[in-house]
């Protein structure tokens, strides 16, 4: 400890005319254990009250912190000062519309991605109060979870090649969340259905494979691995398409 | 000015604020949801652990009955609870697991055959029966007769928030995040909407409704050291006590966690205690065995919490730049069991503190945890006070929990209240139309507007918020934390007096434009501060203990003076909550009895 942090910080306010976006500069004596949401917390309290940023449950879990670190996507709750070098550079993530300073608006891009995928169960049965729940493997249970395990917190969508390039595209978070749908076998929907939502260069064909977002995932989800099975599902379901009928049995 | 309207308005778009929405969307209903950060980022988000339901499925479960539920939840509130809440919630609460699994959440199966488990950190087994195979599984939590938790992984809040989203999503409802519901829309008897801020731009809009619904979770950021996420701190609670007739039921009733991490109180598990984890102080002596030999780390939640607070008023906490707290120790318990079964205490130690818990001490200290008081409604959700209002979840005192709430029983609360309390408003839809009174729209957000030009061009003073807060922090923390007692009470609660003196005089040191955080803070501060007092005045006026309301005084729980619920109502420009008292429970179908844990001695009805 003992160290003096200097932390260049980007600053604008849209909602005010007489701001410009620049970087700002602030330093704070390290303390044990710090992380960035003590630190950014002190500047706000201590130095600078109108500097914006987001935090939400401070603990890895809901997403909100996301923020370029140093030139790297990353959740600030849970980067440790101590593993970083004396300078910090904050910037909010691109490709989301900014709040002001490092907070942006992620809720409106991922509703719409939603949307988009039809993020929900897809079935004609009706609910009955009074029956048993239906069965399902445990294993698979787990497999469903482990794709479900995705906070949105943005930092895939904002390390991504495409997405920085076109507003259009899904991002890896669209597809895991389709890949988990996929999974289910309570979402009724069939291949075509999946094919039409993601087939395009909106969707699976707009990867250039940088492999960035899993690098960046703070939550170590394989979204690389999700983007490679949904590729050959749909490749195959798009030849499938091709070929007369009596072939189709094969695959 | 804006004006948006809508059938039904949902202030919070977490588990309870969602479920509400859902059950009125589908029924054909316009609904809105309004939400301070991302639906998905709401703190049900956090929530680990897992849902309680009696299904009965699992080996360990076996038996289990609604009835069995309910005799545990009772017990939990130490009777302090409305029974016939607890009743309405343990029937529903099978019905509304089933439903989310059918909506989509993976909850973890009922694997047949021999499994190993658990229990005080030795496994032992359990044979799951082949005819159960795929239905849904449970866990142990604490205080509970049967295993009855339902969960997925470590991930059940976060998995059930998002399948509701979803299918709010399919629903239909519109939710607007970023937005912060600043005051009630209301004439003294009917609830007309609320004016919210845009967190986005700062701009301030009406939401006009038929019926308006709080469910903006838990108000733990009054204390320094919560494990709440940082946007709870009270503000749909804040809005219903502005009205001045509208009800706060219990709000003395906080639950402390032994083990939050210092310095940011995210929580550690009790599985670490369970499994052989000790707390040692400053000279790394271990100390619980000297104030409770039999059990030591192994008593209960708020047992051990006064405990560790005793020890650090005796100047026995370890110093640190973020205050006093105490070490817990797992090293013992080996790199196997840590690394494997101890994994998110581990992960959370080296993401979050950058602390090795095979080699080093994880700094500890009792947090605040939950909030069991909140917006009095009756069984139907409908607040007390005003037509057209209601509230669900942890900012609400629907009053299962009275005064202490179970693990489990809390996420499971969100949807099942969410399910019953949705149909009593779609009751309440069906048959009533809300005259508005444009006068009543007016005249609240001119208030709001004023009150924003005020703290713009520090009319009525500069005092800091920031600095307003850590003062509130101070002395809440001090006199109404853990222990209580009526000399600290009287002086917490003259000195959140005293300091909602100097909320009432903040002003801003910046603009105040567009998504300003400062404004922010001091738009909530003075709210913030009364919600500390209806606590600490609340604790001061209740003299025994009851679950987590522990006084130092008056140790015992007295059914004869105090099966009560408290109602705290705020009078315009009062600088002290009122008090009122009500019944706990009009139906009796448990009559008061011994927990069978906790201990205390207990004055009974008619002695």
């Amino acid at each position: 400890m003992g160290r003096t942090l200097t932390f260049n910080i980007f600053r604008y306010n849209p909602s005010d005319p007489a701001s410009s976006p620049h970087m700002d500069k602030f330093t704070l004596d390290e303390t044990e254990r710090m992380t960035l949401f003590i630190a950014l917390n002190r500047i706000r309290e201590e130095i600078d009250p109108t500097l914006m940023f987001d935090f939400c449950c401070r603990a890895g879990i809901c997403g909100a912190c996301a923020m370029v670190i140093n030139g790297r996507p990353g959740l600030a709750c849970h980067t440790k000062t101590k593993e970083m070098p004396a300078e910090i550079t904050l910037m909010p993530l691109p490709v989301f519309k900014l709040v002001g300073d490092l907070s942006v608006d992620t809720g409106t891009w991922f509703r719409g991605m939603y949307q988009k995928v039809e993020s929900w169960v897809h079935t004609d049965k009706k609910f009955d109060p009074k029956a048993q729940e239906e069965r399902m493997d445990n294993a698979l249970a787990e497999q469903i979870y482990e794709l479900d395990r995705c906070i949105e917190c943005g930092c895939c969508v904002g390390a991504c090649g495409t997405a920085l390039m076109r507003e259009d595209f899904l991002g890896a978070v669209a597809l895991n969340r389709l890949a988990r749908f996929i999974l289910d076998p309570r979402d009724q929907r069939t291949e075509k259905d999946y094919f039409d939502i993601v087939g395009t260069d909106e969707g699976i064909f707009g990867c250039m494979g940088l492999l960035a977002c899993e690098d960046v995932c703070p939550k170590q989800i394989p979204l690389q691995e999700q983007l490679g099975k949904l590729r050959r599902k749909m490749a195959l379901a798009a030849v499938k398409n091709i070929l007369p009928k009596f072939l189709k049995k094969d695959f | 000015m804006k004006i948006i309207q809508t059938d039904l308005l949902c202030v919070g778009a977490g588990l309870a604020g969602e479920r509400v929405a859902i059950e009125a969307a589908d029924n054909g209903f316009s609904v809105i949801c309004l939400s301070i950060v991302p639906a998905r980022r709401s703190h049900s988000s956090a929530a680990q652990g897992g849902m309680q339901a009696a299904l009965g499925n699992s080996a360990m479960g076996e038996g289990d009955s609604p009835d069995v539920h309910f005799a545990d939840t009772v017990k939990g509130s130490d009777w302090g609870c409305d029974q016939e809440v607890a009743r309405l919630f343990v029937d529903a609460a099978p019905i509304a697991m089933r439903q989310m699994a059918f909506w989509g959440v993976p909850w973890n199966r009922v694997v047949p055959g021999e499994q190993t488990y658990y229990k005080g950190g030795k496994p032992f087994t359990a044979f799951e029966k082949p005819e159960n195979e795929g239905l849904i599984h449970s866990r142990n939590f604490g205080g509970t007769a049967k295993w009855r938790t339902c969960y997925t992984s470590d991930g059940t809040g976060h998995c059930v928030l998002y399948t509701l989203d979803n299918r709010a999503a399919q629903m239909g409802v519109s939710v607007i995040d970023k937005v912060e519901a600043i005051a009630l829309i209301h004439d003294g008897d009917t609830c007309m909407g609320v004016i919210a801020r845009c967190l986005k731009t700062g701009e301030l809009t009406a939401y006009l409704a038929k019926a308006t619904l709080i469910a903006t979770g838990g108000f733990g950021r009054i204390y320094r050291e919560s494990t709440n996420a940082v946007i709870c701190d009270g503000g749909g609670l804040i809005t219903a006590l502005d009205t001045g007739v509208v009800p706060l039921g219990n709000m003395e009733a906080v639950q402390f966690h032994p083990t939050g991490i210092v310095p940011t109180d995210i929580l550690v598990t009790e599985g670490c205690r369970g499994d052989g984890g000790t707390l040692l102080d400053k000279n790394e002596y271990r100390f619980m065995p000297d104030y409770e030999p039999e059990k030591a780390e192994l008593a209960s939640r708020d047992v051990v919490s006064r405990r560790m607070t005793e020890h650090m008023r005796k100047g026995l906490g370890v110093p640190s730049p973020y205050g006093d707290h105490l070490w817990l120790d797992i090293r013992h318990l080996g790199e196997a069991h840590i690394r494997t079964k101890l994994r998110e205490v581990d992960e959370i130690c080296q993401s979050f503190l950058g602390v090795d818990p095979v080699y080093q001490l994880i700094p500890v200290r009792p947090t605040q945890h939950y909030s069991m008081g909140g917006v009095r409604t009756n069984k139907d959700g409908a607040a007390y006070g005003l037509k057209g209002l209601f509230s669900a979840g942890e900012a609400s005192c629907w009053d299962m929990h009275g005064f202490n709430r179970l693990g489990g029983n809390s996420l499971a609360e969100t949807v099942v209240a969410g399910m019953i309390i949705g149909g009593k408003i779609v009751e309440f839809l069906k048959g009533a139309e809300t005259v508005i009174k444009t006068a009543s729209v007016r005249d609240a957000m001119d208030k709001q507007n004023a009150r924003i030009a005020d703290l713009v061009a520090c009319k009525n003073g500069s005092e800091n918020p920031y600095t307003v807060r850590n003062a509130m922090f101070d002395s809440i923390m001090k006199g109404a934390g853990i222990f209580r007692n009526g000399k600290d009470l009287e002086t917490c609660v003259a000195e959140l007096q005293e300091i909602l003196g100097r909320a009432r005089r903040v002003g801003l040191r910046s603009s105040g434009k567009g998504a300003n955080p400062e404004l922010t803070m001091a738009l909530k501060i003075e709210g913030m501060v009364k919600l500390a007092l209806c606590v600490a005045y609340g604790a001061l006026k209740r003299t025994e203990s009851r679950g987590a309301h522990t006084r130092e005084d008056f140790p015992e729980r007295n059914d004869r003076d105090w099966l009560t619920r408290t109602l705290a109502t705020w009078a315009d420009g009062a600088d002290l909550p009122t008090l009122n008292y009500e019944p706990a429970t009009h139906i009796f179908e448990m009559p008061p009895g011994d927990r069978g844990y906790g201990g205390g001695k207990i004055i009974p009805m008619n002695g």
